[in-house]
């Protein structure tokens, strides 16, 4: 039996299918997958992410250690609320975790790691804290629901805290606001807008039950897994890990060169990175032969493998499989991948595929 | 609770066979597989007039979640696939039993599907793994 969040019982009552993942046991669905994935793109569906972990990190060397210990720079998080999307690298410039970083105020951020990582991330952190002024403290005291959909943010407005409410619903994409114990995040895994609630799991039941009251629809990990493939996202263990980095892994963008004279862990293995011969690029591919795509199928152009699936899947949005492959600088884009042995005809497009319920590619 | 009708004959890998009275048999996946699957996304049925062996896998059931083999439960030819399963492979979730058929085989030897699982013998394979 794995670890439960505060709302397991909450997803039994609702009939879940309960799998196992990053040592939780968490809902896959509640019935049908592809429903709960349009529920999202269409209206508003919500995901039990309890098993997420908040970190705060906070002193006077909260900023130094933050701009240290990521290679997105922290210091570009003046306005109180904002949030940053994160990469935490080894000095091998392979990632450790990714993450998302809101600044709280002056010397007080909080992190927010993956489930299966939490551990080590933590452990990670505190060995590199050492003989600064900060302390860095694990929320595992806090349930995270996460609601998504164009109608999110209006389903969630009656059920927030008065004195939170009209803040929350002022803030702007990848910002957040709080109360003294209710923190609302206008960011999400699926392209979508809404919110990530983090509350006390003593509230968490309620709130989840008066969602479900509103009409939101409850999802599992299955429609997470394929919005945040339409939408581009990456999904740490299975698109970067800490042998592959974020230059391989479409992740170049949360790189802060600048200022140059910042020193952050992996900086000089990702500055050998870029223009190494074994460096792969991050692509999305769209499937135009019939099948699925599938993680660890091999990507094939001009007869020979160039490359591999990463993640795959089916695009309820699309009605086809789509997938994100690394593969070698220059591949054709009309290419193909290796589906039980058969060459099954495929494109390279640019991710996203869908945002805000619109397709971004050509079909 | 999922649906196991009595007239219908099984395999521990989740097919059933229905013997059609003419010689051939129809295949396709149990409504406890179609559940366990989840939502089914595509389907690679057999080619027509191809010979199998019994137990060789011979189609393909893709579900957002996995893809898995089908097998055919006896060894002979495959005379006709269910080509709605090309644009409504969901046809197996909704109706796995009738519209969600997969292929016709002739057997090489009829007598064979006696040895098959019955209702009641496949129904305890599916409490064994649960």
């Amino acid at each position: 039996m794995g670890l439960r969040t505060p709302l397991f019982s909450e997803h039994e009552r609702l009939g879940a299918r309960i799998v196992p993942f990053g040592g939780w046991d968490m809902p896959l669905h509640y019935g049908s997958q592809i429903e709960e994935h349009h529920a999202v793109r269409r209206a508003a569906g919500m995901f039990d992410v309890s098993h997420m972990r908040p970190v705060d990190i906070e002193g006077p060397d909260a900023l130094p250690f933050l701009r240290h210990l990521l290679a997105n720079d922290a210091a570009k998080l003046t306005a109180p609320g904002k949030a940053l999307y994160a990469c935490m690298l080894n000095p091998q410039g392979g990632v450790v975790d990714d993450l998302i970083l809101y600044f709280r105020g002056p010397e007080r951020y909080r992190a927010v790691v993956n489930a299966g990582t939490a551990e080590k991330d933590i452990a990670w952190m505190q060995a590199r804290a050492e003989g600064r002024q900060l302390s860095i403290q694990s929320r595992d005291d806090l349930a995270m629901i996460a609601v998504q959909g164009p109608d999110a943010r209006t389903r969630v407005e009656p059920l927030l805290p008065d004195g939170l409410r009209a803040s929350a619903m002022q803030v702007g994409p990848f910002f957040a606001a709080e109360d003294a114990h209710w923190f609302v995040g206008r960011t999400g895994y699926t392209g979508e807008d809404g919110f990530e609630i983090m509350l006390p799991s003593a509230d968490a039941a309620a709130l989840w039950r008066a969602l479900v009251a509103a009409d939101v629809r409850p999802c599992g990990l299955g429609a997470r897994d394929t919005l945040r493939l339409e939408a581009g996202m990456n999904l740490y263990g299975q698109d970067m890990d800490e042998t592959v980095g974020p230059l391989d892994a479409g992740l170049g963008w949360t790189i802060a060169w600048q200022p140059e004279e910042r020193d952050f862990i992996g900086r000089e293995a990702l500055t050998a990175r870029r223009d190494h011969p074994d460096r792969r690029d991050f692509v999305g591919l769209l499937l135009t032969g019939r099948g699925v795509l599938r993680p660890h199928q091999s990507v094939l152009a001009d007869g020979r493998v160039v490359g591999e699936v990463t993640s795959g899947g089916f695009s309820p949005t699309l009605e086809r499989s789509i997938a994100f492959a690394r593969v070698e600088p220059g591949t054709p884009a009309d290419c193909a991948v290796d589906i039980r042995g058969k060459p099954v005809s495929a494109r390279i497009v640019k991710p996203p595929f869908v945002r805000h319920g619109r397709i971004c590619i050509e079909l | 609770m999922s649906d196991a009708p009595a007239d219908l004959r099984y395999t521990k890998s989740h097919e059933w066979i229905r013997d059609n009275g003419d010689g051939t048999v129809t295949v396709g996946i149990t409504d406890h597989a179609q559940e366990a699957l989840g939502d089914i996304v595509f389907v690679e049925i057999p080619d027509q007039g191809r010979e199998v062996d019994a137990e060789e896998a011979c189609a393909v059931v893709e579900s957002v979640k996995a893809a898995s083999d089908i097998y055919s439960p006896l060894a002979g030819e495959v005379i006709e696939a269910n080509a709605l399963l090309n644009d409504s492979p969901d046809a197996i979730n909704n109706s796995p039993y009738d519209e969600g058929w997969i292929f016709r085989l002739a057997p090489n030897d009829m007598a064979a599907l006696s040895g098959l699982l019955d209702a009641a013998a496949y129904q305890q394979v599916v409490d064994d793994e649960t």
